[in-house]
């Protein structure tokens, strides 16, 4: 048994220690948001938050999150409505979609740590991150825009 | 003249076989009836220096019931199991009374007799005092008995043969408690004691010998052990920026500093389960101890140009390198950094221990294994790259190393990624 909190909800999971978390999240707790890309943490398609940091769900161990605090696209927002999810509407940044899910928790996770990103920044954090439709001039600029609603947001309390 | 050697032999063989016999010979001591109540604030100090000696991480089997025994403990000499130190009497030590208790701990000697292996660091634990003792006895003699037989022991012939331990104690193992150094003060002291005694530091950190016993002369020199590396406490700790008492105070309080990385493999729990349940004033002497032996914070003014260098590395991008590319996509989501500090929680790898040891090995287990929620910064994970070929993340491993560190490139990489791979995760 292995228990952890996902998106702000106690779970418990009885599934080998071994099982990528990617599967028991899709398969075991049914939320479908996050996505397998290539399965050995090259593509970024999985990327979940585990105590807030950016995470490949399907190279980790369910055993590696016991006691952790795990959020999916899901749990992002309540609303849906996260500033880069809003800029990800407004500027139409999607094309198939597929990795979209996980571009917007491995930018979430970025704007934690910098909260007004560069492009070297966006580059070098966001690389881990593919689209097969080579969106990546939109999302760049939907990642800018995030930032600079979420610092207008902190600036005018 | 043949015949009267060979006899000569065969009575000296008998001779230094009765020797050992007596030298090995102890007497069992007699089951008591346990104690029915102990002070509660001597079982409490019990349970804080139990922490602080990590009795259970040797002492509990992944998924076991703490203190119960069972985890294997792989030796050059064999795979020795812990036995189970709750105080059931068929399985445990139930009945042992606080003399039994004291000849195993600090002589290395079990209740009936027979001679302990060394794997219970016994040669750490006779320094400790007869009060932290009669602490660790009530302790273990009020946690809840559990019945869980000990497995035997995988080591060949002669290894296996108890009696010979005497012979090994003979030559390396020294009787007696802990002596202060009136050159230092009383933190310092305090700090040696727990470290050398309690907490055994030596027992990963000092190398050891062909017959398993602790270098004397090259203490806390750093050791292989567990299929890690444990580093040099000492000068000769590789890190590109010292161990400074801040960063000592980090790492060994909360398992994480900004300036080396997080503590992995065996010394996470050496420090969670371990040093963190110290009291403040423990962990300040331990710190104290600790930087001592590498003199790290009269270097803390040579951080600053090689934080500058790992900044400058970090704005590289990867270009046409292949290797560079593969970093890139695995590694830099989460250990890019810019600003003049590292953010703790990106670890950076310029400053990195694993990356500028002389082996490889701590970088690779990492690499594949990752590191646990409970591990390291607790509550973070990084995930394994077992997905990878060894090939690729010999690579990836080779770059780290040539582009993060002034250190010689290692040899042989996909083998040693192949090796660590082959012996799999262990226990943690």
């Amino acid at each position: 048994m292995t228990s952890f909190t996902l998106n702000g909800l106690r779970v418990v999971v009885d599934a080998d220690a071994e099982t990528p978390l990617l599967w028991v999240i899709r398969d075991d707790i049914g939320l479908t948001g996050t996505k397998f890309g290539c399965g050995i943490g090259m593509c970024g398609a999985c990327t979940v938050h585990v105590g807030g940091r950016a995470t490949r769900s399907c190279i980790t161990p369910l055993a590696a999150v016991e006691g952790a605090v795990v959020t999916t696209i899901e749990g992002l927002d309540p609303a849906g409505a996260h500033p880069l999810q809003k800029a990800w509407t407004a500027l139409q940044v999607p094309q198939c979609g597929y990795c979209q899910s996980g571009q917007i928790m491995q930018a979430a996770a970025m704007l934690v740590d910098f909260p007004a990103p560069n492009d070297a920044d966006i580059d070098a954090v966001m690389a881990g991150n593919l689209c097969r439709c080579m969106t990546y001039v939109r999302i760049r600029a939907a990642i800018k825009a995030a930032a600079a609603d979420m610092a207008g947001a902190a600036h005018n309390g | 003249m043949l015949k009267k050697l060979l006899l000569l032999f065969a009575a000296l063989g008998v001779l230094s076989i009765a020797g050992i016999t007596a030298l090995a010979w102890r007497p069992a001591i007699a089951r008591v009836a346990l104690p029915t109540t102990f002070a509660p604030e001597l079982v409490a100090h019990g349970a804080t220096l139990a922490a602080g000696g990590y009795c259970a991480t040797c002492h509990t089997t992944s998924g076991g019931a703490a203190f119960a025994g069972g985890r294997a403990m792989k030796t050059s000499f064999g795979t020795i199991y812990s036995t189970n130190i709750t105080p059931d009497p068929v399985t445990g030590i139930g009945g042992w009374s606080p003399a039994a208790f004291d000849r195993a701990l600090r002589e290395g000697v079990s209740r009936d007799g027979k001679q302990l292996f060394p794997a219970l660091p016994y040669d750490h634990f006779t320094k400790l005092t007869d009060a932290d003792v009669a602490a660790l006895y009530a302790f273990m003699m009020t946690l809840a008995p559990v019945k869980a037989a000990a497995r035997t022991n995988d080591l060949p012939f002669p290894l296996n043969i108890r009696a010979l331990q005497a012979g090994w104690k003979l030559l390396f193992f020294k009787s007696g408690r802990f002596a202060p150094d009136t050159a230092h003060n009383a933190g310092w002291n305090r700090g040696a004691y727990l470290v050398s005694a309690l907490g055994h530091c030596g027992a990963c950190h000092t190398p050891r010998n062909a017959l398993g016993a602790e270098q004397s002369d090259a203490a806390y020199a750093g050791a292989a052990i567990d299929g890690w590396i444990a580093p040099a406490l000492t000068r000769a700790n590789p890190s590109p920026i010292a161990w400074t008492t801040p960063e000592l105070t980090a790492y060994l309080g909360s398992g994480i500093s900004r300036y080396h990385g997080t503590a992995a493999g065996p010394m996470s729990a050496v420090v969670h389960d371990g040093l963190a349940k110290l009291p403040a004033d423990d962990q300040r002497a331990v710190v104290t101890y600790i930087e001592s032996l590498g003199g790290g914070d009269a270097r803390a003014g040579a951080a600053a140009p090689v934080l500058a260098r790992a900044r400058a590395t970090d704005g590289v991008m990867p270009g046409f390198d292949a290797d560079a590319r593969l970093f890139t996509a695995a590694c830099a989501s989460c250990h890019y950094n810019a600003g003049a500090v590292p953010n703790v929680l990106r670890p950076d790898l310029a400053l990195n221990s694993a990356v500028n040891l002389d082996d490889p090995t701590n970088l690779i287990r990492i690499m594949l294994y990752g590191v646990a929620a409970k591990e390291g910064a607790p509550g973070i994970v990084m995930p394994g790259f077992t997905g990878l070929a060894d090939n690729d993340l010999a690579r990836v491993a080779a770059y780290i190393r040539r582009s993060r560190s002034d250190r010689p490139a290692w040899a042989d990489l996909p083998a040693k990624v192949a090796a660590v791979r082959a012996a799999g995760r262990g226990e943690s």
